[in-house]
């Protein structure tokens, strides 16, 4: 291909600098700086994908492109691309329609956008480490996993211990199934429920001297304690230095199976089954005593790690539509909209049937300008994930540069895989050339 | 494309007879609107505050706590992490060399651009249709396309590892875009100003340093706060024409191996990696914006 410099005719030389040479003059630096470092270039890699990795004496043929959809790395490399195509664009649109819509009914839409819009201004590269931080899986220090696990906190509690064993025969069970005592009770009567396997620094700071239950009249109480004290002591027993288990969940379960009474455990372990009849009652640890605490989904792993890095995607470019779809939407006429709402349409039939018309054209060059955008993405993904899982989350642009420069060294085949990302986009380009020769 | 600005922002239509009760009854119907853009809004800074957090705990903090306990306890925070990566790392050098590319990679292509823009737009020679043609074509030409080239080339030129091999290719993939924004920018300048100014028998240089520049100075504008955020957060570029000559991104991806351990410098880099670009967006918002509409096909 060549420069795109008009070249002139040789023969009439004279008139012709005379009319165009300051044309040529102003076009000159541009046409050399796009001669040489794009149109050469792709001249040059599509020439470069069909010999290997030697260089030009190496020819191959198509191997290149065969490679690309048999090589695993690269097969996965391109699902994953048509996950983020399929997803990502039209998800950034309709976020930012939705954001665009809403922002006209508020009063504070500058600051609405502005903090929206923000992270345009950020690298992609420091996107990744931002969202790197959030994504940690330890409830501790991710912030996502720490509000799941606090809003699954509001519906589920975690229990107090991990790990016990009941402290002698006198009890059955395990931490999946809670411990019960086995002698069947009536009121007035005791329940010792002696737990150990308990590691000292499990129990709950709260715990103190585990307290011997009396009898009482209608009634069954009972202790949950940590049945274990240096140098043993005698299993079933409450003694000196043994510690209650504050917060542990103890169950009355009737003859016929049926839980009637559920209460904690107090700093003493002690508890109170108040108002019991009868005879043929069991008492015993719940299991959720022993529920282990929210570990945090792992977002970074293979499974999640292309979703997690499009959210991100998403936070970076929902602005970007949010705004460009919020200009479209401000040279709406507001006379159409009033029109329709005084003809009584509602809101979304409003939304549905003319601003979503109207808008089309600027939704759709959001959505091309997206669809581009998404095919080139590399930064965010090498930033967020972790060595392990890149792999996982490698999409075309990725490989094009780990066969190419990160360690493999082919320019063959990551010249190829380049030209195929260029075929990827030359509908948008022929679109846009299109859309140009109309203006003219 | 009209161009964004706040003044254009269409005002809510209400009616000057509307009743208290209308308003209060407006005031509802809202509510759960202005609640929900209010959460969306806080959810969209967290992330940003968050890093911003993380870079302030010291690496054993760091293991021990999250990043939001930092403002329950403020006194968890501390400066030094800054002052280590100030004084022991090369992350000021690299922000030297950020500073040197996204401005040589803003400078130069706008300088090209305008040239070839105000050519385009206002000189007449053979095939000038067409080979604006083919600059909307190169728009959307992936620079991956010109790496392993380029990469070749800059090896034999001498320019591999180099500011202003940098520069050179930024300006490369810069200038589709920015003769497209400018060249459409230039033709909406009234067509009596230049012609007056040419038969006053001014030159054409003297026309495009004297009417079209000034002119055509918020085109320009927009135009370079856009060449600069990205040439400054860009990553592959400069992964693959440089080793010893790394901006920011380039120098923090490489520590980017051991992210647990290395936070405490990670952090605070990336920070200070987003502060200029933040700024630039602050002070030029609006600018920016109108970048973006006028040139949201790239």
């Amino acid at each position: 291909m060549e420069p795109p410099v008009a070249a002139p005719p040789e023969r009439d030389q004279p008139h012709w600098f005379g009319r165009y040479g300051t044309a040529v003059l102003f076009l000159l630096p541009a046409a050399f700086v796009l001669g040489l470092w794009i149109v050469y270039p792709t001249g040059y890699t599509v020439a470069r994908s069909f010999f290997g990795r030697q260089g030009f004496g190496d020819f191959v043929g198509i191997d290149n492109y065969k490679s690309i959809f048999t090589t695993h790395l690269l097969v996965k490399a391109i699902e994953n691309s048509a996950i983020w195509i399929l997803v990502a664009p039209a998800l950034v649109t309709a976020i930012g329609l939705v954001f665009a819509v809403l922002t006209e009914r508020i009063r504070w839409a500058v600051a609405f956008k502005t903090a929206v819009f923000m992270p345009m201004a950020i690298s992609l590269f420091a996107t990744g480490v931002i969202w790197h931080v959030m994504y940690i899986k330890d409830p501790q220090q991710g912030a996502v996993n720490a509000a799941i696990g606090a809003v699954r906190g509001w519906f589920t509690s975690s229990g107090v211990l991990q790990d016990a064993q009941p402290s002698s025969s006198a009890i059955t069970g395990t931490t999946a199934t809670g411990f019960t005592l086995n002698k069947p009770l009536a009121a007035g009567d005791t329940a010792e429920l002696g737990l150990t396997g308990i590691p000292p620094d499990a129990v709950p700071a709260s715990a103190k001297q585990a307290v011997q239950p009396q009898p009482a009249q209608g009634a069954i109480a009972g202790v949950v304690w940590r049945d274990f004290s240096p140098g043993g002591g005698t299993p079933g027993k409450v003694e000196k230095g043994e510690l209650g288990i504050p917060g542990a969940k103890v169950a009355l379960v009737d003859s016929s199976g049926k839980q009637v009474q559920s209460v904690k455990a107090g700093d003493d372990g002690s508890f109170t089954f108040p108002n019991v009849t009868g005879s043929g009652y069991k008492a015993k640890v719940a299991a959720s005593t022993f529920a282990a605490p929210f570990g945090g989904v792992s977002w970074l792993g293979s499974q999640l790690i292309t979703p997690s890095i499009i959210i991100a995607y998403i936070w970076v470019w929902a602005g970007f539509a949010m705004v460009v779809i919020g200009a479209g939407l401000a040279a709406i006429s507001r006379e159409v909209l009033e029109a329709a709402r005084t003809d009584g349409a509602t809101e979304w039939q409003v939304f549905r049937r003319i601003t979503v018309p109207m808008l089309a054209p600027v939704i759709s060059v959001v959505f091309i300008t997206m669809l581009i955008n998404v095919l080139k993405v590399f930064d965010i993904v090498i930033s967020i994930a972790p060595g392990s899982t890149q792999s996982d989350a490698a999409v075309i642009a990725v490989q094009m540069w780990r066969q190419s420069f990160g360690g493999v060294n082919d320019f063959g085949l990551g010249s190829a895989i380049a030209v195929f990302l260029f075929v990827l986009v030359v509908p948008v380009l022929l679109l846009n050339v299109r859309r140009f020769r109309r203006e003219v | 494309m009209a161009a964004y600005t706040e003044a254009e922002a269409v005002p809510v239509v209400r009616d000057p007879n509307e009743t208290v009760g209308a308003k209060i009854g407006r005031g509802v119907t809202r509510l759960p609107i202005n609640v929900f853009l209010l959460a969306v809004g806080v959810l969209w800074l967290v992330p940003t505050i968050g890093l911003f957090f993380t870079s302030l705990l010291s690496a054993e903090n760091y293991t021990l706590n999250g990043w939001w306990k930092v403002i329950a306890h403020p006194h968890l925070a501390t400066w030094a992490n800054y002052s280590n990566v100030w004084h022991n790392t090369d992350i000021p050098h690299a922000l030297l060399i950020t500073a040197e590319i996204a401005i040589g990679g803003t400078v130069l292509p706008i300088l090209i651009a305008s040239l070839a823009g105000y050519a385009f737009a206002w000189l007449d020679f053979p095939g000038r249709d067409w080979l604006f043609v083919v600059v909307i074509a190169l728009l959307v030409v992936p620079l991956q396309m010109a790496l392993i080239p380029i990469f070749s080339l800059y090896n034999t030129a001498h320019l591999y590892d180099t500011v202003f091999g940098l520069i050179l290719f930024h300006c490369a993939f810069g200038l589709p875009f920015a003769i497209f924004l400018l060249r459409n920018f230039f033709i909406g300048i009234p067509k009596d100003i230049l012609e007056s100014a040419r038969i006053d028998g001014a030159s054409e240089w003297r026309i495009f340093f004297r009417l079209i520049l000034p002119l055509g100075l918020p085109a320009i504008a927009s135009l370079a706060i856009f060449q600069f955020l990205w040439t400054w957060n860009d990553l592959l570029v400069a992964l693959v024409m440089a080793r010893n000559t790394q901006p920011i991104t380039v120098d923090i991806f490489s520590q980017l191996r051991q992210f647990g351990s290395n936070i405490d410098i990670i952090a605070p880099a990336s920070f200070m990696s987003l502060i200029i670009p933040l700024g630039v967006f602050f002070a030029f918002q609006r600018y920016f914006v109108q970048g973006l509409l006028a040139g949201s096909v790239k």
